[in-house]
């Protein structure tokens, strides 16, 4: 476990001393506060169904399938082009450890950029005052819904930076597996396929994994334990893999 | 470091890799006792590199026993790496950390407490020569102080055997000369095994030397005993003016086994060199062969020595392909 704190220390002390990190977390917050001025807008035009916050977060995907790939792509593939693996995993450090401090570290930029935008409600709240109130509910719903798919999302970057040396195949890669598993699942439940009776367990199985009635769902301050252990496990998952991907690419360096 | 220190530092069985089929190392043999300074010679694609990194635990083996102070590395790999320093080839090193950073974080994976850190640190980068560039981003430094920030590394932690693998790669002459005072430094504390195809190097730092060639052994010993062991020591060579047929007979009073290689013809002031051989077991011949010529007033004797192979030549007849 200490070699696993000592890595998590140094990646997170150089997140807070790399100039990327500020720049990335600038233009972030630019991009969705321009995405929630638009939604106001829309509020303000004409009377809208729900709250500005549930529209924000059904916008999630738009910074995931950037930012995502962006925060993860370099954290393994660097590391194998540069050779420091090597000079890494000669200490004594294992595997494991390597690839959870690399995860934690991205997990928690991720979890901050998410955080400095509900600096946006609080400026609604500040200055539009009674005149728009804003309902606690799907904003905590919302925010916990952020962090618990967010593990998910940056843990299959994680795996994708980890099965290659190139920093924009794994980009793309991520990329790839997020689109699949936000979109892939929505347009596959459409599928006449799984119509058929025979595919009912193809079916719910694909209905388990709908992320857009997840967000629904813990907006609504439904917080589903099924919902919350799917992210998990699929975390689990994807990092178990992501440890494999680094010791089979040794074996066959 | 509990085994008894009787245990070699470094215990190489039988070692094979291959990678997909194409077979990098065959059946590696060779042992390192503790404080010895060891050279790991080889042409490039010898299988050098893919013997160290199994050393190290990075790379599992095909087959074949590699120990570590005793300690067998592929079934208790997490106790190895306390034993090693590692620096790989090229010496990859993080661009974007500070020399003093890089070796903190480095010393802290490597299990030294805070309160050791702090003086060894300080001991590491006095002994490598980095205090100049203590606080210089790495990805600035010029390739020797890169070089000198790995073997820093490697050493830091102070672990009873080290590893290099082409340390001295790519360095000018002087920084070359630094490095080989450096690891001649770390002589009797630390068991060095160093792979290289810069012969020199070797020669002057290194106790004994294994070559390996196509993954396979093809000698080992101190550079004195390689020498012997191609070359023979009998080999002398002089230039000489006189009858050359009347030499044979002049030769073998001096000693039976002393003969005459077939030798150029003589220079224009009349002088030919000439080379001898004699048997392996003889003694040095020099100042009877020196006696015996400057005694007889046919010869004339300009010059006399004995033949000293380099390593390289060494080098060159170990892994040159022999004729069968």
């Amino acid at each position: 476990m200490r070699p696993f704190r000592i890595l998590l220390a140094h990646e997170l002390r150089m997140l807070l001393v790399t100039p990327a990190t500020y720049i990335a977390a600038t233009l972030f917050l630019l991009v969705m506060g321009f995405i929630f001025a638009g939604i106001l807008e829309t509020f303000a035009a004409a009377p809208q169904e729900g709250s500005p916050a549930v529209v924000f977060f059904q916008l999630f995907w738009l910074p995931v399938f950037f930012m995502v790939p962006l925060l993860t792509m370099k954290c393994l593939a660097e590391e194998r082009r540069l050779g420091t693996l090597e000079t890494l995993l000669t200490t004594p450090v294992t595997t494991p450890q390597v690839v959870l401090a690399k995860f934690f570290a991205a997990y928690a930029l991720y979890l901050a950029l998410w955080a400095a935008t509900s600096g946006f409600f609080y400026i609604l709240t500040r200055f539009a005052g009674q005149s728009a109130p804003l309902d606690l509910g799907p904003l905590l719903g919302g925010y916990l819904f952020i962090a618990v798919s967010g593990a998910f999302f940056i843990a299959l970057g994680v795996l994708a930076s980890s099965l290659t040396r190139n920093q924009a195949v794994a980009g793309i890669l991520a990329f790839v597996l997020l689109l699949a598993l936000v979109i892939g699942t929505r347009f596959a439940s459409t599928l006449e396929l799984l119509k058929l009776d025979s595919m009912a367990t193809a079916r719910s199985a694909i209905d388990y994994m709908q992320t857009f009635t997840h967000l629904e769902d813990f907006t609504r301050g439904v917080v589903d334990t099924r919902q919350v252990l799917y992210y998990l496990s699929g975390t689990t998952l994807a990092l178990i893999l992501a440890i494999l991907g680094v010791e089979a690419k040794q074996l066959h360096s | 470091m509990s085994e008894p220190s009787t245990e070699p530092a470094i215990q190489v069985r039988d070692l094979v890799k291959t990678y997909a089929g194409h077979p990098a190392v065959r059946g590696v043999s060779f042992e390192v006792a503790r404080g010895e300074i060891i050279g790991l010679l080889g042409p490039n694609g010898a299988g050098k590199s893919t013997t160290l990194r199994i050393l190290t635990g990075y790379l599992p083996a095909t087959s074949g026993q590699v120990t570590v102070c005793g300690v067998d590395v592929a079934s208790r790999p997490s106790e190895v790496k306390n034993l090693l320093g590692y620096m790989p080839e090229n010496n990859p090193l993080p661009d974007d950390l500070r020399v003093h950073e890089y070796l903190h974080l480095r010393g802290r994976l490597k299990g030294l407490r805070r309160r050791q850190m702090a003086p060894r640190l300080d001991e590491v980068v006095h002994l490598c020569d980095l205090g100049r560039v203590r606080d210089r981003i790495i990805g600035k430094l010029s390739k020797g102080y890169r070089q000198r920030v790995g073997i820093a590394d490697a050493i830091l932690a102070e672990p009873p055997v080290i590893i290099m693998d082409e340390p001295t790669i790519g360095l000018d002459p002087h920084q070359i000369l630094a490095v080989r005072d450096l690891i001649a430094g770390l002589r009797g504390r630390m068991t060095v095994l160093i792979s290289s195809h810069i012969l020199p190097e070797i020669e002057v730092t290194c106790d004994r030397v294994v070559i390996v060639n196509q993954g396979r052994v093809v000698a080992a010993g101190t550079p004195a005993s390689l020498r012997h062991e191609f070359f023979g020591p009998g080999h002398y060579e002089l230039e000489l003016s006189g009858p050359l047929d009347a030499l044979p007979a002049l030769l073998a009073g001096i000693h039976p086994s002393l003969t005459l290689l077939p030798a150029p013809a003589p220079d224009h002031a009349g002088f030919a060199s000439l080379r001898l051989t004699a048997d392996p077991a003889a003694p040095d011949l020099r100042e009877a062969l020196v006696n015996a010529l400057a005694r007889d007033p046919r010869f004339r004797l300009r010059a006399l020595s004995r033949t000293r192979h380099s390593l390289e030549e060494v080098f060159l007849a170990a892994t040159t392909p022999k004729a069968a």
